[in-house]
């Protein structure tokens, strides 16, 4: 037993060193310091608590942190990078389901009053709802991003309505909970609800969609962490829940300007359906196609050659081909670089992890906004299982995808697309990109085809 | 009332801090963050002890060590994964 004033100081230090903590990880070169601020600042706020905690009984708390140690742990050195956005995803749900169970057992540890402090009624009824919508809602986005769910919206007719009036039932329940009233069978109400509304949110969010699902519900795993402290009135879950809310929102903003859609759009949209693909219309349009030996001769004479990879690099799991092709490329002279658009995986800053397994450095790595300029003055652009984001059509006030930022591979001297078929992508809108006089498709697996391209390469000496 | 209070004032200067620390993060990082944050969230591990030690009841119990679990592997796995992560980054 240590005093409450002693634990109190213990947890400004462990919030300071979050903040640090967070503040690191937004630079590359001190980010694992941060991710190590970070966790120290756990690691004390955790001994603290089990040091200040008159604990009736030792074995179950110690069962529990050494259980989900191991879990994690293994979880955490078995995830393939590819599947980064369903270990987050899942993470994220653990996260606000364990802050809506601590706000059912503090619900159950009061049982036998009949009412009980309005504050602890609120609070009790706004964690449950937050953590249970984060939980059920990530586990929908996991099974979508898995291929366990349809990727493809699920939706039906008066959905928004239901919705609304699901939403309506739900805060009803929590204003009686709020107004003290103990009362199991409400409670139970609702926990069911507020699971069927994370289903319902997430369900009908088309696969193209996801980085701002996972980003959103990041920002919700916080916020349940927030109100869990409000039910227990403890300031470090407060405020470390409160930082996570604000990044998880910063970085929901971040990827709907990445697809110039408001969050409103997003979740209500139903976009990245497959309705339009019946739009297209392969009619007289002639696409050039060329072979791996052509394809290799036109790179290792270039000046420039940017490589714009997209999801179907990683589905091919073709990153460490492409990096092969680079070195060959620059042990050539050729300068070679990498432009990644802000959706190319399937969660913020994907396409980039993926990279660097592959050990591409990051300096490499050029945003939008840094290549953009550039690409008037690139030899060759390489794009790699890539569609709508380097779709002109963006820029056609008409379209679909009118206004979502692209990146500018048009306007390259010669651009060679690594693609199975001609297909459309996400958005279901043919790109005209392909049948450009300037453009080359390379039709193929991606992998098959830059292993293809470095041994082209190397045989020419 | 009071600490219901003095609870939303920490809250708010909280996201704001959160705000003003993060904006600025290349894209590179973006995952790495995320999954960082996501360690972060699982703070709630604090509120699953707390709830743990005070349990009077079978039920709460139960409860408390299915908190303490789902809270720790968030933890534990989101700190990890976030270090293996950024191992692989490196400059040329």
């Amino acid at each position: 037993m240590i005093p409450p004033v002693a634990v109190d100081l213990a947890y400004i230090v462990s919030a300071i060193l979050f903040v640090f903590g967070l503040k690191l990880l937004g630079s590359p070169a001190s980010a694992r310091r941060g991710n190590l601020f970070a966790s120290s600042a756990m690691l004390l706020a955790i001994v603290v608590t089990l040091l200040e905690q008159d604990i009736l009984d030792w074995r179950t708390v110690a069962l529990g942190l050494i259980l989900g140690s191991l879990i994690g742990a293994v979880l955490a050195r078995s995830v393939q990078m590819t599947a980064m956005p369903q270990l987050v995803g899942i993470f994220n749900g653990l996260g606000g389901g364990a802050s809506a169970v601590v706000a059912a057992a503090e619900f159950y540890r009061v049982t036998g009053a009949e009412t009980i402090p309005v504050s602890d009624g609120a609070t009790i009824a706004l964690s449950t709802l937050i953590g249970t919508v984060t939980f059920s809602g990530s586990m929908i986005a996991f099974g979508k991003l898995q291929g366990v769910v349809t990727g493809s919206p699920v939706t039906f007719s008066l959905q928004k309505s239901f919705n609304l009036l699901l939403f309506l039932a739900i805060v009803g329940i929590a204003v009686y909970l709020g107004s003290g009233v103990h009362d199991e069978r409400f409670y139970l109400g609702l926990l069911a609800l507020a699971f069927l509304l994370g289903v319902l949110l997430v369900i009908p969010i088309g696969g193209a969609d996801m980085p701002v699902v996972i980003s959103l519900l990041n920002s919700y795993s916080g916020l349940a962490a927030s109100a869990a402290g409000f039910v227990l009135g403890n300031n470090i879950l407060i405020i470390s829940g409160a930082l996570v809310g604000a990044a998880g929102l910063i970085l929901t903003q971040l990827m709907c300007k990445a697809m110039n859609r408001s969050l409103a759009n997003v979740a209500f949209g139903a976009f990245g359906g497959v309705d339009g693909a019946a739009a297209v219309d392969d009619g007289d349009k002639q696409v050039r196609s060329v072979d791996a030996e052509e394809t290799a001769m036109l790179l290792s004479y270039s000046g420039s050659v940017v490589f714009v990879p997209g999801y179907g690099l990683a589905v091919a799991q073709a990153q460490h081909e492409v990096r092969k092709l680079m070195d060959l490329l620059e042990e050539r002279g050729v300068t070679a670089r990498f432009a990644i658009h802000p959706v190319a995986g399937r969660m913020p800053g994907h396409m980039n992890v993926l990279l660097a397994e592959a050990d591409v450095p990051y300096d490499r790595l050029f945003d939008l906004d840094e290549i953009n300029p550039d690409f008037e003055r690139t030899d060759v652009v390489v794009v790699v299982g890539a569609n709508d984001v380097v779709n002109p059509a963006a820029r056609d006030p008409g379209s679909v995808i009118a206004g979502m930022p692209i990146l500018n591979v048009d306007k390259a001297r010669n651009i060679v697309i690594l693609k199975r078929s001609l297909s459309p992508g996400f958005a279901g809108i043919d790109n005209e990109l392909f049948y450009m006089d300037r453009s080359m498709m390379f039709f193929g697996d991606a992998k098959e085809s830059l292993s293809g391209l470095v041994k082209e390469i190397r045989e020419l000496g | 009332m009071g600490e219901l209070i003095i609870g939303l004032y920490v809250f708010v200067l909280a996201m704001l801090a959160g705000f003003e620390v993060i904006t600025k993060v290349p894209p590179t990082l973006h995952t790495p963050l995320m999954s960082g944050a996501n360690a972060i969230s699982g703070i709630t591990v604090i509120g699953a002890i707390v709830v743990s030690a005070r349990a009077d009841t079978l039920l709460v119990t139960i409860l408390g060590v299915v908190a303490i679990v789902m809270a720790t592997i968030n933890v534990v796995g989101g700190f990890l994964v976030t270090d293996r992560m950024l191992k692989m980054f490196r400059r040329r």
